[in-house]
């Protein structure tokens, strides 16, 4: 099992840098930061525009491969360049992806549990009427765009807010400025701010991660091995736990693995909508700007997280099916 | 004493649109074993699992199944389990999907200790180790650690067995326990099955579509046709006097390894005589015709036959019954003779005389074998065919026998490539493969064709039955007219009627399908043939029929057949040579009657004395030669004889004998007229 991650780890790392370099070429091929500079007003010289590009590694008057070099000997030294405004693009992409993490873990996690366990429950009541409401809902779900059902539950808190009187929902940034004195008061209020980004995560992780574990689930329903855990003297209930959830559980967790690598930058509707200053905001704005360090660096941490993930699922699903762990 | 009882039992399916059984009675007592046969679609394995209140959503049963004078039906699941794996076990057919992959065969045995014992993990998981052992797995601890797909699948039904003996259970039901294996491992779970009985007095419940399985271990029979018994009683007197027109057709239509036919006359002694198929398939549940279910397929039916379902009805003493208006005493008389083959091409009795049709020398077939991952390392190989040589003449079958891994439909399949095989040269009809242009390849095709198992696997679902014996026409450059043309004429060859064009292969019964298949291979007028278990996914009643349509069709079109089979008797029916693969290699070729009379290697020994025969009292007698062990990895073929480790006759060497078997790999030996050996000790050839 170790020889088989260490196998996997190795193959990982190649694909790590071509995806990083790519996109690092692609980002620094098309976008356009000298414009940031230029149109400043008032206008700079040139001269002093191609200095400070220069001293960015963005001069678009610099060969190509040359500013790849510059900055792949960069990153090889841990140093991922600087951003327009010259501050260093490691500290603020890890402040970002902290803000990202707080902001998705739970509902990442919890959508992810929740959903197979509904997707569960909704095989094994196929065509009932629970299994309809469940599968309608995720559908609903499906087909609402993050902005809308971000902006829906925003105004459901807003009528909750008024019917009650008390601000139970928050829903602009991670915390209320001078909000509260204690550290306990300040915990509580960062909770109240997660409730409903995170209620908008698990909705839709919970939409698609029930759709994939039904099937599944719907495949072992009617396995031989449920038959032979019933004829051994377990319930219905218990055989569909133990022996079919068990053996169905070994391909979603491949899929959670994958979805996790990808949240972290897929939440920017989520994060723009609540106010969180994340990683998915901050790709969009570096994009805009033409910062291609920024740019570069985002994908880098992208591709680790995704390959990592990977690393997960195999793990996982190695952990939880033997059958995949005999590579002789 | 009466364990078991059932009253009236019905099962409905689809909530209660499909009739699957309907209104079956039978009573089991301590240590007896109850046979349950029939074909597909009879009701069987529904009464298996209503009996254990095992019936999928959607099923119900009505009726009454008294298990020790309880109640069984209407209990709720939570009742029931009590009773599952205590009182009533299961042995389901196939042991790969009946264990749950992802947990220990020891674990799951010891599941059905702690639920019903309430022993502890520890105690359990000891007393899973002790119940393997019983059940003759050997080094029991170690097997016990592992996962099911890690076993063999003889062992894998040994872990069923022992789960279901766990608990010493009243009932054993064992719904077709050995239909996914091999002869011999067959034979071994048989044995196994015996010994459980003989160890805790279970009474069993068979339910087999195999005759001989039951022949050897039921002492009184239950047929089904239909959802309901149409005859039971003492399995010497069912299957030596049958009353019932279908169990006679049964009886008649199970190929026999001696070749005799039952309730035959002395004087007919043709070598190989003729099967009598059952006209028609079985009827689909939900769609049974009025009056007796079996009167559209019955010789002998009578215009009352039509009106009205006869009941089982007692004839003669001890609890014998049948459901016939009639009241039949020849059994050989109500089945009309079979019509002898046509008159055949004529070819040169004499086989040297003969043309070849295919030759294949030194052919081989490795897979290389990597490690998992994406870094492919590679780590072996498995030698699936390792140097066969054998030839087919003009109008003339050879049969490729051997148990699963040995390498007989890899070997079809380099043949039907008609490419250069790895090592080793084929040639059809004179023509090297390794040599052939593109065009001369695709004109070759039209001199080799194939019919495989499934007929609806191999049959595109989507096409009608027209566009399908049309296509290879035009693929060959027919005109699209003229190929139509062929249709009902192909049709019209292989036993079906014109009308049956323009159906979809999903609107066909198993026999319909197969008989398209054959009519697609021989559309193109093929010399040679190849037959991939051709008659395996289909039911005895409706195999005799294309076995014998097979025959008539060699002798009519001077064909050549490769037979790939698995069932030796199968083979003695259909083939004129026959060959024994084992391990990637022949290990015994030659004349079928020699073969079949006088083996000379000891693994046909074993292959033929494996094979249950559907005759009572010789059933019961039958020796089958164990062959310890299991098939070894065929990526590790041991040194030497590759049969040495499950040799018996290597066993009782001596050792300066038995070095010759462990260092020298045998080379094929002629042992008789028409016969070869690659044994270093072949069976003493008595002049």
């Amino acid at each position: 099992m170790a020889g088989f991650l260490v196998r996997r780890l190795l193959n990982y790392g190649v694909l790590v840098v071509l995806a990083a370099s790519l996109a690092y070429l692609l980002a620094a091929a098309t976008l356009r930061p000298r414009a940031e500079f230029a149109e400043r007003s008032p206008r700079p010289p040139a001269a002093v525009v191609d200095a400070q590009l220069t001293a960015l590694n963005l001069n678009d008057k610099t060969p190509l491969a040359r500013r790849y070099a510059t900055w792949a000997s960069g990153v090889l030294h841990g140093d991922l360049g600087r951003t327009l405004n010259g501050d260093p693009v490691a500290p603020e992409l890890l402040r970002r992806a902290l803000v990202s993490v707080r902001l998705l873990l739970v509902g990442t996690v919890l959508g992810g549990v929740l959903g197979v366990l509904a997707g569960a429950y909704a095989a094994v009541r196929q065509y009932r009427p629970s299994d309809r409401l469940i599968t309608v809902g995720s559908f609903v779900v499906l087909s609402t765009p993050v902005f809308v059902l971000a902006v829906l539950l925003q105004l459901g808190a807003e009528r909750v807010n008024q019917a009650t009187g008390v601000r139970i929902f928050e829903w602009v940034g991670e915390y209320t400025p001078g909000h509260g004195a204690g550290p306990l008061a300040r915990l509580g209020g960062r909770l109240q701010h997660l409730v409903l980004p995170t209620l908008a995560i698990v909705l839709t992780q919970v939409a698609v991660v029930s759709r994939y574990q039904r099937h599944l689930m719907l495949d072992v329903l009617g396995a031989d091995y449920v038959r032979t855990a019933m004829a051994r003297g377990l319930t219905r209930r218990r055989a569909l736990l133990r022996h079919g959830l068990r053996t169905a559980l070994a391909p979603v967790t491949t899929y959670f693995a994958y979805t996790f690598g990808f949240v972290l930058l897929g939440a920017m509707f989520t994060e723009k909508i609540f106010g969180w200053h994340g990683m998915g905001g901050w790709l969009i704005d570096s994009v805009h700007r033409g910062d291609v360090n920024a740019v570069a660096a985002v994908n880098l941490l992208a591709a680790v997280l995704v390959l990592l993930a990977g690393l997960a699922a195999d793990a996982a699903h190695g952990l939880l099916d033997p059958r995949v762990r005999t590579g002789r | 004493m009466t364990v078991l009882e059932v009253r009236d039992l019905r099962v409905t399916f689809r909530n209660g649109t499909v009739p699957a059984v309907r209104g079956i009675s039978l009573a089991v007592g301590r240590g007896e074993v109850l046979g349950i046969v029939g074909e597909s679609g009879c009701g069987k394995s529904a009464t298996a699992l209503a009996l254990t209140g095992l019936l999928p959503p959607g099923a119900r049963a009505t009726g009454s199944v008294r298990l020790r004078g309880r109640e069984l039906i209407g209990l709720t699941d939570a009742e029931l389990a009590r009773v599952r794996g205590r009182d009533i076990a299961m042995v389901f057919q196939d042991p790969m999907s009946a264990l749950t992959p992802v947990r220990p065969v020891g674990d799951q045995i010891a599941e059905t200790v702690q639920i019903h014992q309430g022993a502890g993990r520890t105690a359990a998981r000891a007393r899973a180790v002790e119940l393997l052992d019983l059940v003759g797995v050997p080094d029991p601890a170690r097997r016990a650690r592992a996962y099911p797909h890690e076993l063999s699948g003889g062992m894998r039904q040994r872990v069923m067995i022992a789960m279901a003996v766990a608990n010493d259970p009243a009932v054993i039901v064992a719904d077709e326990p050995t239909t996914a294996l091999d002869g011999t491992v067959q034979a071994r779970v048989l044995r196994v099955l015996r010994a459980a009985r003989d160890a805790t007095g279970a009474a069993i419940v068979l339910i087999t579509h195999d005759l001989g399985v039951a022949a050897g271990l039921a002492d009184r029979v239950m047929v089904m046709y239909a959802g309901r018994a149409v005859e039971t009683g003492p399995v010497d007197e069912v299957y030596a006097r049958p009353r019932m027109p279908y169990t006679i057709g049964l009886l008649q239509s199970v190929p026999r390894l001696d070749g005799r036919p039952p309730f035959a006359p002395a004087e007919d002694t043709a070598d190989r005589p003729r099967l009598v198929p059952i006209e028609g398939h079985p009827p689909v549940p939900g769609r049974l015709p009025g009056g007796c279910p079996f009167a559209p397929r019955c010789p002998v039916a009578e215009p009352r036959c039509r009106e009205a379902e006869p009941d089982l009805r007692p004839v003669g003493a001890d609890g014998r019954a049948v459901a016939c208006v009639r009241d039949i005493r020849d059994p050989a008389g109500v089945y009309p003779r079979p019509v002898p083959p046509p008159p055949a091409v004529p070819v040169p009795s004499d086989r040297r005389w003969r043309r070849p049709v295919l030759e294949v020398s030194g052919l081989t077939r490795h897979h290389p074998l990597y490690t998992g991952g994406r870094l492919r390392r590679r780590t072996g190989t498995v030698r699936a065919v390792d140097g066969i040589e054998f030839d087919i003449r003009e109008g003339e079958t050879l049969g490729l026998v051997g148990e699963s891994g040995g390498g007989k439909t890899t070997a079809l399949m380099e043949i039907l490539r008609l490419r250069a095989p790895q090592a080793g040269r084929i040639a059809v009809l004179g023509q090297d493969t390794a040599t052939l242009t593109a065009a001369r390849r695709k004109a070759l095709r039209r001199d080799v064709q194939v019919v495989f198992q499934d007929p609806l696997a191999s049959l595109d679902p989507r096409m009608r039955v027209a566009d399908i014996l049309a296509e290879p026409l035009t693929a060959h450059g027919a005109r699209r007219r003229a190929a139509a043309g062929r249709v009902g004429e192909l049709l019209a060859l292989v036993g079906l009627g014109a009308e049956l064009a323009g159906r979809y292969p999903g609107n066909l019964s198993g026999g319909q399908r197969q008989r398209v298949a054959i009519a697609r291979a021989l559309a193109t007028e093929p010399r040679l043939v190849l037959l991939d278990e051709p008659v395996s996914a289909l039911d005895v009643s409706v195999q005799a029929g294309v076995l014998n349509l097979l025959e008539d069709l060699k002798a009519r079109l001077g064909l050549a057949y490769l037979l790939v089979a698995h069932d030796l008797a199968v083979v003695r029916h259909v083939a004129d040579r026959v060959a024994v693969m084992y391990l990637g290699r022949i290990v015994e070729l030659g004349e079928v009657p020699q073969v079949y009379h006088r083996p000379a290697h000891p693994y046909t020994r074993a292959l033929l004395s494996a094979v249950p025969v559907p005759d009572p009292p010789r059933e019961r007698r039958r020796r089958s030669v164990a062959l310890p062990g299991d098939r070894p990895d065929p990526a590790d073929p041991p040194a030497g004889c590759r049969f040495r480790t499950r040799c018996p006759r290597h066993a009782a060497l001596d050792p300066v004998r038995a070095r010759r078997c462990l260092q020298v790999d045998p080379e094929p030996v002629r042992v008789g007229d028409d016969q070869l050996t690659a044994c270093h000790y072949p069976e003493a050839m008595t002049p």
